[in-house]
Protein backbone atom coordinates (compact mmCIF):
# COMPACT_ATOMS: atom_id res chain seq x y z
CA UNK A 1 0.00 0.00 0.00
CA UNK A 2 2.79 2.40 0.85
CA UNK A 3 5.13 1.36 -1.61
CA UNK A 4 7.96 0.75 1.15
CA UNK A 5 8.94 -2.60 0.95
CA UNK A 6 8.11 -4.64 4.25
CA UNK A 7 11.24 -5.72 4.85
CA UNK A 8 12.99 -2.39 3.83
CA UNK A 9 16.04 -1.60 6.65
CA UNK A 10 16.33 1.93 7.60
CA UNK A 11 20.08 1.97 6.69
CA UNK A 12 18.70 0.21 3.01
CA UNK A 13 15.92 3.01 2.62
CA UNK A 14 19.01 5.74 3.16
CA UNK A 15 21.08 3.92 0.82
CA UNK A 16 18.03 4.05 -1.79
CA UNK A 17 16.79 7.72 -1.29
CA UNK A 18 19.41 9.86 0.47
CA UNK A 19 17.33 12.83 0.86
CA UNK A 20 15.11 10.87 3.84
CA UNK A 21 17.42 11.82 6.51
CA UNK A 22 15.72 14.96 6.21
CA UNK A 23 12.33 13.52 6.54
CA UNK A 24 13.08 11.49 9.44
CA UNK A 25 14.79 15.08 11.11
CA UNK A 26 11.51 17.45 10.46
CA UNK A 27 9.51 14.54 12.27
CA UNK A 28 11.90 14.18 15.28
CA UNK A 29 12.83 10.81 14.34
CA UNK A 30 16.24 11.55 13.51
CA UNK A 31 16.86 8.47 16.41
CA UNK A 32 15.96 5.94 13.88
CA UNK A 33 18.98 7.15 12.30
CA UNK A 34 20.77 5.34 15.13
CA UNK A 35 19.36 1.67 14.44
CA UNK A 36 19.84 0.89 10.57
CA UNK A 37 19.21 -2.59 10.62
CA UNK A 38 15.83 -1.78 12.06
CA UNK A 39 13.04 -2.21 8.91
CA UNK A 40 11.53 0.73 8.14
CA UNK A 41 7.59 -0.67 8.01
CA UNK A 42 8.02 -1.46 11.61
CA UNK A 43 9.40 1.61 12.71
CA UNK A 44 6.87 4.11 11.44
CA UNK A 45 3.16 3.93 11.77
CA UNK A 46 0.39 3.35 9.08
CA UNK A 47 -0.03 7.43 8.61
CA UNK A 48 3.51 8.25 8.58
CA UNK A 49 4.55 5.57 6.23
CA UNK A 50 2.03 6.75 3.61
CA UNK A 51 3.36 10.36 4.20
CA UNK A 52 6.88 9.02 3.63
CA UNK A 53 5.60 7.30 0.23
CA UNK A 54 4.36 10.42 -0.84
CA UNK A 55 7.17 12.71 -0.16
CA UNK A 56 9.44 9.63 -1.99
CA UNK A 57 6.95 9.80 -5.28
CA UNK A 58 7.15 14.03 -4.82
CA UNK A 59 11.30 13.70 -4.26
CA UNK A 60 12.32 11.32 -7.21
CA UNK A 61 9.55 13.51 -10.01
CA UNK A 62 11.49 16.37 -8.72
CA UNK A 63 14.67 14.61 -9.70
CA UNK A 64 13.44 12.74 -12.33
CA UNK A 65 15.42 12.94 -15.40
CA UNK A 66 12.63 14.22 -17.54
CA UNK A 67 15.43 16.22 -19.39
CA UNK A 68 15.43 13.39 -21.96
CA UNK A 69 11.90 13.47 -23.26
CA UNK A 70 11.65 16.76 -24.48
CA UNK A 71 12.98 16.95 -28.31
CA UNK A 72 11.48 19.63 -29.81
CA UNK A 73 9.29 23.03 -28.84
CA UNK A 74 7.04 24.48 -30.87
CA UNK A 75 5.55 28.19 -31.08
CA UNK A 76 1.91 28.66 -32.36
CA UNK A 77 1.54 31.99 -32.81
CA UNK A 78 -0.90 34.11 -31.46
CA UNK A 79 -1.88 38.00 -31.89
CA UNK A 80 0.04 40.98 -31.99
CA UNK A 81 -0.63 43.94 -29.21
CA UNK A 82 -3.11 45.30 -31.50
CA UNK A 83 -4.83 42.72 -32.26
CA UNK A 84 -3.39 41.49 -35.70
CA UNK A 85 -2.58 37.90 -35.83
CA UNK A 86 0.85 37.17 -35.40
CA UNK A 87 2.72 37.11 -38.65
CA UNK A 88 5.08 33.95 -37.81
CA UNK A 89 2.64 31.10 -36.99
CA UNK A 90 4.90 28.31 -36.28
CA UNK A 91 8.04 27.59 -34.96
CA UNK A 92 9.76 24.85 -34.45
CA UNK A 93 13.47 24.66 -32.23
CA UNK A 94 14.98 21.37 -31.73
CA UNK A 95 17.50 20.32 -29.24
CA UNK A 96 21.09 22.04 -30.36
CA UNK A 97 19.37 24.49 -31.92
CA UNK A 98 20.70 28.34 -30.83
CA UNK A 99 17.82 30.17 -31.57
CA UNK A 100 18.06 33.92 -31.18
CA UNK A 101 15.65 37.06 -30.21
CA UNK A 102 16.12 40.33 -31.25
CA UNK A 103 13.39 43.53 -30.93
CA UNK A 104 13.46 46.95 -29.08
CA UNK A 105 12.91 46.67 -25.68
CA UNK A 106 8.82 46.81 -24.73
CA UNK A 107 8.73 44.78 -27.95
CA UNK A 108 7.71 41.95 -26.49
CA UNK A 109 10.48 39.36 -25.94
CA UNK A 110 10.20 38.96 -22.29
CA UNK A 111 6.50 38.03 -23.36
CA UNK A 112 7.45 35.38 -25.47
CA UNK A 113 10.40 33.36 -23.19
CA UNK A 114 7.55 33.69 -20.51
CA UNK A 115 5.10 31.73 -22.71
CA UNK A 116 7.73 29.39 -23.18
CA UNK A 117 8.72 28.46 -19.41
CA UNK A 118 4.82 28.66 -19.21
CA UNK A 119 3.88 26.23 -21.99
CA UNK A 120 1.12 28.81 -23.19
CA UNK A 121 -1.97 27.11 -23.68
CA UNK A 122 -3.68 30.66 -25.56
CA UNK A 123 -4.40 30.93 -22.05
CA UNK A 124 -1.61 33.99 -22.36
CA UNK A 125 -1.76 37.80 -23.46
CA UNK A 126 -0.55 36.45 -26.66
CA UNK A 127 -2.90 33.79 -26.86
CA UNK A 128 0.08 31.77 -28.19
CA UNK A 129 0.31 28.06 -27.63
CA UNK A 130 3.60 26.22 -26.62
CA UNK A 131 3.91 22.45 -27.58
CA UNK A 132 6.01 20.29 -26.67
CA UNK A 133 7.47 17.33 -29.53
CA UNK A 134 4.38 17.81 -31.05
CA UNK A 135 1.60 17.93 -28.53
CA UNK A 136 0.01 20.31 -26.00
CA UNK A 137 1.68 19.27 -22.47
CA UNK A 138 -0.43 18.72 -19.05
CA UNK A 139 0.23 20.76 -16.40
CA UNK A 140 3.24 18.86 -15.22
CA UNK A 141 5.46 21.59 -16.37
CA UNK A 142 3.70 24.30 -14.82
CA UNK A 143 3.17 22.84 -11.54
CA UNK A 144 4.24 19.55 -11.72
CA UNK A 145 7.29 18.63 -8.94
CA UNK A 146 9.68 17.74 -11.70
CA UNK A 147 12.31 20.53 -13.10
CA UNK A 148 11.35 23.80 -15.02
CA UNK A 149 11.15 24.00 -18.19
CA UNK A 150 13.56 26.60 -18.33
CA UNK A 151 16.87 27.55 -16.65
CA UNK A 152 18.04 30.46 -17.05
CA UNK A 153 21.33 32.54 -17.07
CA UNK A 154 21.23 36.48 -16.94
CA UNK A 155 23.87 38.92 -17.12
CA UNK A 156 22.98 40.06 -13.69
CA UNK A 157 23.22 36.53 -11.82
CA UNK A 158 25.59 36.09 -9.13
CA UNK A 159 26.83 33.76 -6.53
CA UNK A 160 25.61 34.37 -3.08
CA UNK A 161 26.38 31.22 -1.23
CA UNK A 162 29.52 31.80 0.44
CA UNK A 163 31.02 28.52 -0.74
CA UNK A 164 34.36 26.91 -2.43
CA UNK A 165 33.45 25.94 -6.09
CA UNK A 166 33.72 22.48 -5.63
CA UNK A 167 31.17 22.28 -2.91
CA UNK A 168 28.95 24.67 -4.41
CA UNK A 169 28.91 22.26 -7.25
CA UNK A 170 28.56 19.32 -4.62
CA UNK A 171 25.53 21.57 -3.40
CA UNK A 172 23.77 21.46 -6.65
CA UNK A 173 24.69 17.92 -7.23
CA UNK A 174 23.14 16.84 -4.12
CA UNK A 175 20.06 18.49 -4.77
CA UNK A 176 19.66 16.64 -7.98
CA UNK A 177 20.40 13.63 -6.78
CA UNK A 178 22.90 13.19 -9.68
CA UNK A 179 24.51 10.16 -10.53
CA UNK A 180 28.58 9.84 -10.41
CA UNK A 181 28.61 13.45 -8.82
CA UNK A 182 32.61 13.19 -8.75
CA UNK A 183 32.59 12.95 -12.47
CA UNK A 184 30.14 15.48 -13.18
CA UNK A 185 32.27 17.81 -10.90
CA UNK A 186 35.04 17.31 -12.57
CA UNK A 187 33.62 17.86 -15.56
CA UNK A 188 32.03 21.00 -14.83
CA UNK A 189 35.53 22.42 -13.82
CA UNK A 190 37.71 21.29 -16.25
CA UNK A 191 34.65 23.34 -19.22
CA UNK A 192 34.62 26.44 -17.25
CA UNK A 193 38.16 26.51 -17.12
CA UNK A 194 38.11 25.99 -20.89
CA UNK A 195 35.56 28.76 -21.22
CA UNK A 196 36.97 31.39 -19.01
CA UNK A 197 40.56 31.16 -20.04
CA UNK A 198 41.97 31.98 -16.60
CA UNK A 199 41.71 29.14 -14.64
CA UNK A 200 40.23 29.22 -10.83
CA UNK A 201 40.87 26.08 -8.21
CA UNK A 202 38.45 23.58 -7.00
CA UNK A 203 38.71 25.45 -3.41
CA UNK A 204 38.37 28.64 -4.97
CA UNK A 205 35.38 30.52 -3.10
CA UNK A 206 32.59 31.47 -5.23
CA UNK A 207 31.89 34.53 -4.37
CA UNK A 208 35.84 36.00 -5.72
CA UNK A 209 35.37 34.40 -9.37
CA UNK A 210 36.01 37.09 -11.64
CA UNK A 211 32.88 38.14 -13.92
CA UNK A 212 34.29 35.78 -16.92
CA UNK A 213 34.90 32.95 -14.49
CA UNK A 214 31.31 32.96 -12.81
CA UNK A 215 29.46 33.04 -16.24
CA UNK A 216 31.93 30.21 -17.29
CA UNK A 217 31.09 28.38 -13.83
CA UNK A 218 27.20 28.76 -14.19
CA UNK A 219 27.59 27.47 -17.86
CA UNK A 220 28.90 24.63 -17.59
CA UNK A 221 26.90 23.86 -14.27
CA UNK A 222 23.64 24.28 -16.23
CA UNK A 223 24.66 22.45 -18.85
CA UNK A 224 26.19 19.03 -16.81
CA UNK A 225 23.21 19.17 -13.73
CA UNK A 226 20.01 21.16 -14.61
CA UNK A 227 17.56 19.15 -15.63
CA UNK A 228 15.49 22.17 -17.67
CA UNK A 229 15.62 21.32 -21.19
CA UNK A 230 15.56 24.99 -22.38
CA UNK A 231 18.70 27.16 -21.59
CA UNK A 232 17.35 30.71 -22.33
CA UNK A 233 20.81 32.88 -21.99
CA UNK A 234 19.97 36.69 -21.70
CA UNK A 235 23.28 38.35 -23.27
CA UNK A 236 26.94 36.87 -22.50
CA UNK A 237 29.59 39.57 -22.24
CA UNK A 238 32.15 38.90 -24.39
CA UNK A 239 34.85 39.80 -21.32
CA UNK A 240 36.76 36.66 -20.43
CA UNK A 241 34.67 34.02 -21.97
CA UNK A 242 34.61 32.03 -24.84
CA UNK A 243 31.27 32.64 -25.93
CA UNK A 244 31.25 30.24 -29.21
CA UNK A 245 32.40 27.30 -26.94
CA UNK A 246 29.70 28.36 -24.29
CA UNK A 247 27.09 27.34 -26.51
CA UNK A 248 28.74 24.15 -27.89
CA UNK A 249 28.62 22.51 -24.73
CA UNK A 250 25.06 23.63 -24.21
CA UNK A 251 24.40 22.65 -27.42
CA UNK A 252 26.12 19.11 -26.31
CA UNK A 253 24.17 18.73 -23.84
CA UNK A 254 21.35 18.57 -25.84
CA UNK A 255 19.80 21.75 -24.88
CA UNK A 256 17.55 23.89 -26.75
CA UNK A 257 19.46 27.31 -26.14
CA UNK A 258 17.73 30.85 -26.55
CA UNK A 259 19.04 33.56 -26.58
CA UNK A 260 17.98 36.96 -26.28
CA UNK A 261 20.81 39.05 -27.41
CA UNK A 262 21.21 42.76 -29.13
CA UNK A 263 25.24 41.78 -29.90
CA UNK A 264 26.04 40.73 -33.60
CA UNK A 265 28.30 38.37 -33.22
CA UNK A 266 25.98 36.76 -31.16
CA UNK A 267 23.17 37.02 -33.27
CA UNK A 268 25.29 35.03 -36.09
CA UNK A 269 26.12 32.39 -34.15
CA UNK A 270 22.38 31.57 -33.93
CA UNK A 271 20.98 29.01 -36.05
CA UNK A 272 18.00 31.51 -36.80
CA UNK A 273 16.91 34.40 -35.19
CA UNK A 274 13.11 35.78 -34.15
CA UNK A 275 12.52 38.99 -34.72
CA UNK A 276 10.19 40.48 -31.96
CA UNK A 277 7.60 43.50 -33.05
CA UNK A 278 5.09 45.04 -31.16
CA UNK A 279 4.01 42.03 -29.17
CA UNK A 280 4.61 39.12 -31.97
CA UNK A 281 7.09 37.11 -33.81
CA UNK A 282 7.39 39.45 -37.29
CA UNK A 283 9.93 37.20 -39.09
CA UNK A 284 12.44 34.34 -38.37
CA UNK A 285 16.07 35.15 -40.54
CA UNK A 286 18.45 32.10 -41.16
CA UNK A 287 21.85 33.64 -41.15
CA UNK A 288 22.84 34.20 -45.09
CA UNK A 289 26.27 33.20 -46.07
CA UNK A 290 27.24 36.63 -46.76
CA UNK A 291 26.26 37.23 -42.82
CA UNK A 292 28.34 34.12 -41.75
CA UNK A 293 31.23 35.51 -43.71
CA UNK A 294 30.41 39.13 -41.62
CA UNK A 295 30.63 37.08 -38.79
CA UNK A 296 34.64 36.25 -39.12
CA UNK A 297 34.95 39.95 -40.09
CA UNK A 298 32.91 41.22 -37.01
CA UNK A 299 35.69 39.34 -34.98
CA UNK A 300 38.27 40.80 -36.21
CA UNK A 301 36.72 43.94 -35.54
CA UNK A 302 35.93 42.76 -31.61
CA UNK A 303 39.26 41.44 -31.06
CA UNK A 304 41.01 44.78 -31.71
CA UNK A 305 38.55 46.09 -29.53
CA UNK A 306 39.41 43.59 -26.75
CA UNK A 307 43.45 44.31 -27.66
CA UNK A 308 42.57 48.15 -27.29
CA UNK A 309 41.16 47.44 -23.85
CA UNK A 310 44.39 45.53 -23.05
CA UNK A 311 46.13 48.19 -23.38
CA UNK A 312 44.37 50.62 -21.64
CA UNK A 313 44.27 48.35 -18.37
CA UNK A 314 47.98 48.03 -18.84
CA UNK A 315 48.22 52.35 -18.65
CA UNK A 316 49.36 52.34 -22.08
CA UNK A 317 48.20 55.14 -24.24
CA UNK A 318 45.62 54.60 -27.04
CA UNK A 319 47.02 57.17 -29.61
CA UNK A 320 48.19 54.73 -32.01
CA UNK A 321 44.94 52.43 -32.54
CA UNK B 1 -15.22 36.72 -4.36
CA UNK B 2 -11.82 34.56 -4.30
CA UNK B 3 -9.82 34.66 -1.21
CA UNK B 4 -6.00 34.24 -0.80
CA UNK B 5 -3.71 34.59 2.15
CA UNK B 6 -0.29 35.46 1.17
CA UNK B 7 2.82 35.08 4.02
CA UNK B 8 6.26 35.08 4.32
CA UNK B 9 8.90 36.46 6.27
CA UNK B 10 9.49 39.82 6.39
CA UNK B 11 11.42 41.58 3.24
CA UNK B 12 10.97 39.02 0.73
CA UNK B 13 9.03 40.80 -1.84
CA UNK B 14 5.20 39.60 -1.16
CA UNK B 15 3.58 43.57 -1.71
CA UNK B 16 5.45 44.20 -4.98
CA UNK B 17 4.54 40.29 -5.80
CA UNK B 18 0.95 41.33 -5.08
CA UNK B 19 0.77 44.67 -6.91
CA UNK B 20 2.52 42.64 -9.53
CA UNK B 21 -0.03 39.96 -9.96
CA UNK B 22 -3.40 41.93 -9.09
CA UNK B 23 -2.46 44.18 -11.73
CA UNK B 24 -2.89 41.40 -14.37
CA UNK B 25 -5.95 40.34 -12.82
CA UNK B 26 -7.54 44.00 -12.66
CA UNK B 27 -6.30 44.89 -16.48
CA UNK B 28 -8.55 41.93 -17.24
CA UNK B 29 -11.61 43.87 -15.51
CA UNK B 30 -11.78 42.39 -11.88
CA UNK B 31 -12.00 44.03 -8.84
CA UNK B 32 -9.55 43.93 -6.45
CA UNK B 33 -8.26 44.38 -2.72
CA UNK B 34 -5.51 43.84 0.20
CA UNK B 35 -5.58 43.83 3.87
CA UNK B 36 -2.06 44.19 4.91
CA UNK B 37 -1.32 43.07 8.37
CA UNK B 38 1.61 44.05 10.00
CA UNK B 39 2.81 44.73 13.55
CA UNK B 40 4.31 48.36 14.05
CA UNK B 41 4.00 50.86 10.95
CA UNK B 42 3.32 49.62 7.05
CA UNK B 43 3.64 52.21 4.59
CA UNK B 44 2.45 49.70 2.25
CA UNK B 45 -0.83 50.79 1.98
CA UNK B 46 0.19 53.87 -0.07
CA UNK B 47 1.54 51.29 -2.44
CA UNK B 48 -1.58 49.58 -2.85
CA UNK B 49 -3.67 52.93 -2.96
CA UNK B 50 -1.29 54.41 -5.68
CA UNK B 51 -2.10 51.11 -7.91
CA UNK B 52 -5.78 51.70 -7.75
CA UNK B 53 -6.64 48.83 -5.34
CA UNK B 54 -8.62 48.89 -2.57
CA UNK B 55 -6.65 48.15 0.66
CA UNK B 56 -7.22 48.10 4.49
CA UNK B 57 -4.49 47.70 7.02
CA UNK B 58 -4.58 45.96 10.43
CA UNK B 59 -1.48 46.82 13.06
CA UNK B 60 -1.43 44.22 15.36
CA UNK B 61 0.74 46.25 17.73
CA UNK B 62 0.93 44.71 21.24
CA UNK B 63 -0.63 41.27 20.41
CA UNK B 64 0.50 38.78 18.26
CA UNK B 65 0.42 39.17 14.45
CA UNK B 66 -0.90 35.59 13.65
CA UNK B 67 -3.33 35.60 16.81
CA UNK B 68 -4.85 39.54 15.68
CA UNK B 69 -5.18 38.41 12.06
CA UNK B 70 -7.15 34.88 12.83
CA UNK B 71 -9.28 37.03 14.74
CA UNK B 72 -9.84 39.55 12.32
CA UNK B 73 -10.23 37.78 9.01
CA UNK B 74 -13.90 36.65 8.71
CA UNK B 75 -14.29 40.68 9.02
CA UNK B 76 -11.88 41.34 6.00
CA UNK B 77 -14.00 38.55 4.18
CA UNK B 78 -17.12 40.24 5.04
CA UNK B 79 -15.34 43.76 4.10
CA UNK B 80 -13.98 42.56 0.51
CA UNK B 81 -17.71 41.03 -0.07
CA UNK B 82 -18.83 45.01 0.34
CA UNK B 83 -16.79 46.43 -1.51
CA UNK B 84 -17.88 44.26 -4.17
CA UNK B 85 -14.11 42.31 -4.89
CA UNK B 86 -13.65 39.77 -7.36
CA UNK B 87 -10.14 38.97 -5.59
CA UNK B 88 -9.31 39.26 -2.07
CA UNK B 89 -5.88 38.90 -0.47
CA UNK B 90 -4.65 39.07 3.10
CA UNK B 91 -1.08 39.53 3.30
CA UNK B 92 0.98 38.91 6.54
CA UNK B 93 4.50 38.47 7.68
CA UNK B 94 5.53 34.88 9.46
CA UNK B 95 7.23 36.62 12.37
CA UNK B 96 8.50 34.14 14.36
CA UNK B 97 8.28 31.28 11.65
CA UNK B 98 6.09 29.82 14.18
CA UNK B 99 2.60 30.50 12.96
CA UNK B 100 0.65 30.42 9.87
CA UNK B 101 -2.42 32.06 8.52
CA UNK B 102 -3.06 30.06 6.26
CA UNK B 103 -6.82 28.59 6.00
CA UNK B 104 -8.21 25.17 4.90
CA UNK B 105 -10.01 25.48 1.75
CA UNK B 106 -8.83 29.16 1.07
CA UNK B 107 -5.80 29.39 -1.40
CA UNK B 108 -2.47 29.53 0.28
CA UNK B 109 0.39 31.13 -1.09
CA UNK B 110 4.05 31.56 0.95
CA UNK B 111 6.61 34.03 -0.48
CA UNK B 112 10.48 33.20 0.08
CA UNK B 113 13.40 34.73 -1.26
CA UNK B 114 16.27 32.89 -2.85
CA UNK B 115 18.84 35.01 -0.70
CA UNK B 116 17.49 33.39 2.40
CA UNK B 117 20.22 31.03 2.45
CA UNK B 118 19.71 27.30 1.41
CA UNK B 119 18.37 26.40 5.37
CA UNK B 120 15.45 28.48 5.18
CA UNK B 121 12.90 26.36 3.89
CA UNK B 122 13.28 24.14 6.72
CA UNK B 123 13.40 26.65 9.69
CA UNK B 124 10.02 28.38 7.82
CA UNK B 125 7.93 26.03 9.41
CA UNK B 126 4.23 25.79 8.71
CA UNK B 127 3.26 29.07 6.46
CA UNK B 128 5.87 27.21 3.71
CA UNK B 129 4.78 23.51 4.84
CA UNK B 130 1.27 24.23 4.25
CA UNK B 131 1.13 26.16 1.48
CA UNK B 132 -0.65 25.01 -1.53
CA UNK B 133 1.82 27.51 -4.15
CA UNK B 134 5.16 28.58 -3.03
CA UNK B 135 6.40 31.46 -5.11
CA UNK B 136 10.35 32.20 -5.05
CA UNK B 137 11.44 35.81 -5.62
CA UNK B 138 14.58 37.50 -6.31
CA UNK B 139 16.01 34.51 -8.72
CA UNK B 140 17.28 37.31 -10.86
CA UNK B 141 19.98 38.01 -8.48
CA UNK B 142 21.19 34.39 -8.18
CA UNK B 143 23.01 31.88 -10.43
CA UNK B 144 20.52 29.28 -12.03
CA UNK B 145 22.24 26.58 -9.43
CA UNK B 146 21.27 28.14 -6.25
CA UNK B 147 17.64 28.42 -7.98
CA UNK B 148 17.85 25.23 -8.13
CA UNK B 149 19.00 24.07 -4.95
CA UNK B 150 16.79 26.75 -3.07
CA UNK B 151 13.64 24.93 -5.17
CA UNK B 152 14.97 21.55 -4.20
CA UNK B 153 14.71 22.09 -0.86
CA UNK B 154 11.55 23.82 -0.33
CA UNK B 155 10.66 20.79 -2.45
CA UNK B 156 11.91 18.85 0.37
CA UNK B 157 9.83 20.83 3.09
CA UNK B 158 6.74 20.79 0.92
CA UNK B 159 6.40 18.16 -1.81
CA UNK B 160 2.98 18.67 -2.99
CA UNK B 161 2.97 22.32 -3.58
CA UNK B 162 3.03 24.43 -6.69
CA UNK B 163 6.36 26.00 -6.82
CA UNK B 164 6.72 29.04 -8.91
CA UNK B 165 9.33 31.54 -9.55
CA UNK B 166 8.04 35.66 -9.76
CA UNK B 167 10.32 38.26 -9.88
CA UNK B 168 8.96 41.29 -8.14
CA UNK B 169 10.77 44.21 -10.15
CA UNK B 170 9.77 43.14 -13.33
CA UNK B 171 6.53 40.93 -12.69
CA UNK B 172 8.00 37.55 -14.43
CA UNK B 173 5.90 35.04 -13.56
CA UNK B 174 2.96 36.88 -11.74
CA UNK B 175 0.84 36.52 -14.41
CA UNK B 176 1.34 32.77 -14.70
CA UNK B 177 0.56 33.43 -10.41
CA UNK B 178 -2.32 35.01 -10.92
CA UNK B 179 -4.19 32.69 -13.13
CA UNK B 180 -3.99 30.03 -10.10
CA UNK B 181 -5.69 33.30 -7.51
CA UNK B 182 -8.41 33.64 -10.11
CA UNK B 183 -9.32 30.18 -10.56
CA UNK B 184 -9.08 29.32 -7.45
CA UNK B 185 -12.73 28.95 -5.36
CA UNK B 186 -15.13 31.19 -4.28
CA UNK B 187 -15.43 32.71 -0.61
CA UNK B 188 -18.04 34.02 0.80
CA UNK B 189 -17.07 33.10 4.71
CA UNK B 190 -14.44 32.02 6.25
CA UNK B 191 -16.17 31.47 9.36
CA UNK B 192 -16.22 27.98 10.73
CA UNK B 193 -13.10 26.97 8.27
CA UNK B 194 -9.85 25.67 10.33
CA UNK B 195 -6.76 27.04 10.72
CA UNK B 196 -4.33 24.59 8.99
CA UNK B 197 -1.86 24.73 11.47
CA UNK B 198 -2.71 25.69 15.28
CA UNK B 199 -1.26 28.89 16.55
CA UNK B 200 1.56 28.51 19.28
CA UNK B 201 0.26 27.93 22.70
CA UNK B 202 1.52 30.82 25.11
CA UNK B 203 -0.25 32.69 27.34
CA UNK B 204 2.51 33.78 30.09
CA UNK B 205 2.81 37.23 31.75
CA UNK B 206 4.75 38.66 28.79
CA UNK B 207 2.08 38.39 26.73
CA UNK B 208 0.17 40.93 28.20
CA UNK B 209 2.89 43.48 28.93
CA UNK B 210 5.36 42.33 31.50
CA UNK B 211 8.85 43.59 30.93
CA UNK B 212 10.60 42.35 34.40
CA UNK B 213 12.58 39.38 34.27
CA UNK B 214 12.24 37.17 37.62
CA UNK B 215 10.69 34.33 38.33
CA UNK B 216 7.86 36.67 40.32
CA UNK B 217 7.15 38.28 37.26
CA UNK B 218 6.57 34.77 35.44
CA UNK B 219 2.71 33.48 35.05
CA UNK B 220 0.84 31.20 32.91
CA UNK B 221 2.25 29.40 29.81
CA UNK B 222 6.20 29.57 31.14
CA UNK B 223 9.06 26.68 29.98
CA UNK B 224 12.70 26.88 31.00
CA UNK B 225 15.03 25.02 28.65
CA UNK B 226 17.30 22.75 29.70
CA UNK B 227 20.82 23.64 30.38
CA UNK B 228 21.85 21.36 32.43
CA UNK B 229 23.16 23.82 34.84
CA UNK B 230 25.75 22.57 37.48
CA UNK B 231 23.52 22.84 40.90
CA UNK B 232 23.91 25.38 42.69
CA UNK B 233 24.11 27.77 39.72
CA UNK B 234 22.08 31.33 40.49
CA UNK B 235 18.71 31.00 38.25
CA UNK B 236 15.65 33.02 38.57
CA UNK B 237 13.78 30.27 40.15
CA UNK B 238 10.79 30.05 37.66
CA UNK B 239 8.44 27.69 37.07
CA UNK B 240 10.62 24.31 35.50
CA UNK B 241 13.87 26.00 37.06
CA UNK B 242 16.04 22.87 38.92
CA UNK B 243 14.22 22.08 42.33
CA UNK B 244 11.56 23.90 41.43
CA UNK B 245 8.13 21.95 40.68
CA UNK B 246 5.15 23.15 38.87
CA UNK B 247 4.93 26.00 35.65
CA UNK B 248 5.80 24.18 32.50
CA UNK B 249 4.17 22.64 29.58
Amino acid sequence: MSGIPAGLTVEAALGRWPFLSQFLEDRELAGLLDTPQVPLAEALDDGLLHELAEFIAAMESFLGTREDEVRELTIKGGQAKDGSPEKVQELTIRVGEVICIVGPTGSGKSRLLADIEWVARGDTPTGRHVLIDGEEPDDRWRFGSGPKLVAQLSQNMNFVMDLAVEEFLILHAESRQAADPRDKIQRIWNWANELAGEPFALDTPVTSLSGGQSRALMIADTAVLSASPVVLIDEIENAGIDRRQALDILIKQEKIVLMATHDPILALMGDRRVVIENGAMVKVIAPSARERANLDELKALDERLMELRRRLRAGEALDEI
Amino acid sequence: MRFVTVSGPPAVGKTAVIIKTLEHIKQAGSKVGVVKFDCLATDDDALYRKQGIAVRKGLAGALCPDHYFVSNVEECVQWGLAEGLDVLVSESAGLCNRCSPHIREVLAVCVIDNLSGTDAPRKIGPMLKAADVVVITKGDIVSQAEREVFAARVRMVNPKAAIMHVNGITGQGSFELGTLWTGTKETTTVEGLKLRFSMPAALCSYCLGETRIGADYQMGNVRKMDLDLPTGTKTDGGPGAPGVSGGGS
